[in-house]
């Protein structure tokens, strides 16, 4: 894992030059500039609607069927992360992380994957036996199997309760710690974008209208007063003025 | 649940009544305690053995309207007439060889009409241009009901085995091709992107998500085409009877021996049942991961 780190951070993970994605006339993505250094942790965030899974589709490269034009650099391994955990019901958790993947090196990768995320015993476990939080976990460790360079999140955490999400951010931040991958995660939740990441990209009328840098030792605290004045920013780029609160 | 509210304000009394609001409650998780779940709008644990009921409770009613001589012997004689007549043609010899013929037929008919059914399906639901050559050929093929091709098939194939084979075959095709070809093409969408993200190739997009996705589907058509073989071989036998069980009923009609009647319906209800048993059980093993309403 070392050395593999060291090569990326290198390099720049993610390059968007002009990048353009419309729906029948409608432009959703504007021509976007963005660059996302290798090992950095960056939220999306945006109002319903505003193209954030657009974007994060045309960085997996899912949008076959979409039109579009610009110039679009990704690593070679990514790993995608969807809101619902998309477990194959007719495969156990363990060859659910294993999809794609064979041999006996795979297979205790897999182990250790679960283990990491604490689902170790569950292997054999079918995933409709499984909580929606760990279901999302076993989803996590699927991502992480592959090692992947990027690591692309779509509210990953959206279907979860309160208190399962305040666990899930500790566990990625950690695992994102450890294995140091780049990081874009789409949310809603202000407050989850700025506990999270490094750097918090609003998205506005297709354009990136909002780039913000998060200067707060990890790990945060959602009382934290200094992270109060992120907040207002942040909501004021979303139009959230203080008497809609 | 409201009057014991209304008339008991006690410690117990709330208790009583708050129970059940748990029990909905703790259902919205996955990971619900077994003794709360009675109360839920599952129909709970299925009783033993408990398909067998229902028939042994009509065999009792059966056998005691018969002791009390309410039924009309020649038509409906009593159960024990049924099991002597049947134990004797079963020591003639002929029992034995026209259920032999008639099982042979029906283990033909299902098993060619499986392995169509199923390949095709695949090379319809698999690929664009198998779709376009096959899956209107066969929607046309079920408008006819499959009965009415008894007459041409005949002058086709002649009265032999041949043509009942061939028309058991295609009684049980079709459901099988149109429930499997079902599942095929109604592949979730989001798990097809997850196959892109995991980089799955084509060959095992096919193995690991398509096919196991249509079993399912596949075993709905499977249990259709079981009952369909039985109700194509009942059909051929008794109108276009050389041999087998029909013929012997045939046959037993015509001398108004209504106990023999009721020897080949019988078997062929157990018959039924058998291969409807043995396809549920091989069912549940292989879709031992579903939690569904039955398990
Ligand atoms: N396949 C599609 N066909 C037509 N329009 C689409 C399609 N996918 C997305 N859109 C449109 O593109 C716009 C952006 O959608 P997108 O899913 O990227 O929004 P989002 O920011 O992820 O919203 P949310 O926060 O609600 O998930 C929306 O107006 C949506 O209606
Ligand atoms: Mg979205």
């Amino acid at each position: 894992m070392a050395p593999h780190t060291e090569q990326l951070t290198r390099s720049a993970a993610v390059q968007l030059r002009g990048l353009t994605r419309s729906f029948e006339d409608r432009t959703v993505l504007d021509g976007i500039d963005l660059d996302i250094p290798a090992g950095q942790f960056v939220a999306l965030l945006g109002h319903s609607g505003s193209g954030k899974s657009t974007l994060l589709r045309a960085v997996a490269h899912l949008d076959h069927e979409v039109v579009g034009s610009g110039q679009l650099t990704a690593p070679e391994r990514v790993s995608v992360v969807f809101q619902d955990s998309r477990l194959l019901p007719w495969r156990r958790v363990l060859d659910n992380v294993l999809l794609g993947l064979d041999g006996k090196e795979a297979e205790q990768k897999g182990r250790e994957a679960l283990a990491e995320v604490g689902l170790k015993g569950r292997e054999r476990a079918w995933p409709n036996e499984l909580s929606g939080g760990e279901a999302q976990r076993a989803a996590l460790a699927r991502s992480l199997v592959r090692e992947p360079e990027l690591l692309l999140a779509d509210e990953p955490f959206g279907a979860l309760d309160a208190l399962t999400r305040i666990k899930m951010h500790t566990l990625l931040r950690e695992l994102w710690k450890r294995h140091r991958p780049s990081v874009l995660l789409v949310t809603h939740d202000v407050d989850e974008a700025i506990v999270l990441a490094d750097r918090v990209l609003v998205l506005d009328h297709g354009r990136i209208g909002l780039d913000l840098t998060i200067d707060r030792p990890h790990p945060r605290s959602y009382r934290d007063p200094l992270l109060g004045e992120y907040r207002e920013r942040l909501l004021a780029a979303l139009g959230v003025t203080e008497d809609h609160k | 649940m409201t009057t014991s509210a209304s008339t008991s304000t006690t410690t117990t009394g709330t208790t009583t009544t708050t129970l059940p609001a748990v029990a909905v409650t703790a259902d919205d998780g996955p990971r619900v305690r077994r003794r709360q779940r009675r109360r839920g709008l599952a129909p709970g644990k299925p009783w033993p053995a408990s398909r067998l009921v229902g028939p042994l409770l009509l065999i009792a009613l059966w056998a005691a309207a018969s002791a009390a001589g309410q039924l009309d012997t020649g038509a409906i004689p009593a159960p024990w007439t049924v099991l002597r007549t049947g134990v004797n043609l079963w020591t003639d010899g002929t029992l034995t060889t026209d259920v032999l013929t008639s099982l042979e037929r029906a283990a033909y008919g299902f098993a060619i009409g499986l392995t169509a059914g199923v390949t095709l399906a695949l090379a319809s639901g698999l690929t664009r241009s198998g779709e376009a050559l096959i899956d209107g050929t066969v929607q046309l093929n079920r408008a006819i009901p499959t009965l009415g091709l008894i007459p041409l098939f005949i002058l086709w194939l002649g009265i032999g085995e041949t043509f009942k084979i061939a028309i058991i075959a295609i009684v049980v095709y079709i459901p099988i091709y149109l429930n499997t070809h079902a599942a095929l093409s109604g592949i979730d969408h989001r798990f097809v992107e997850l196959a892109e993200v995991q980089g799955l190739s084509k060959v095992q997009f096919i193995r690991q998500i398509v096919i196991p996705g249509a079993l399912p589907g596949f075993f709905v058509g499977l249990r259709l085409g079981v009952t369909g073989s039985w109700l194509g071989l009942v059909v051929l036998e008794q109108i276009n009877a050389t041999s087998g069980l029909g013929y012997m009923m045939f046959q037993a009609q015509n001398y108004g021996q209504s106990d023999v009647i009721l020897v080949g319906l019988l078997i062929y209800g157990v018959f039924g049942l058998l291969s409807d048993t043995a396809v549920r059980l091989i069912e549940r093993r292989v879709l031992s991961w579903r939690r569904t309403l039955s398990s």
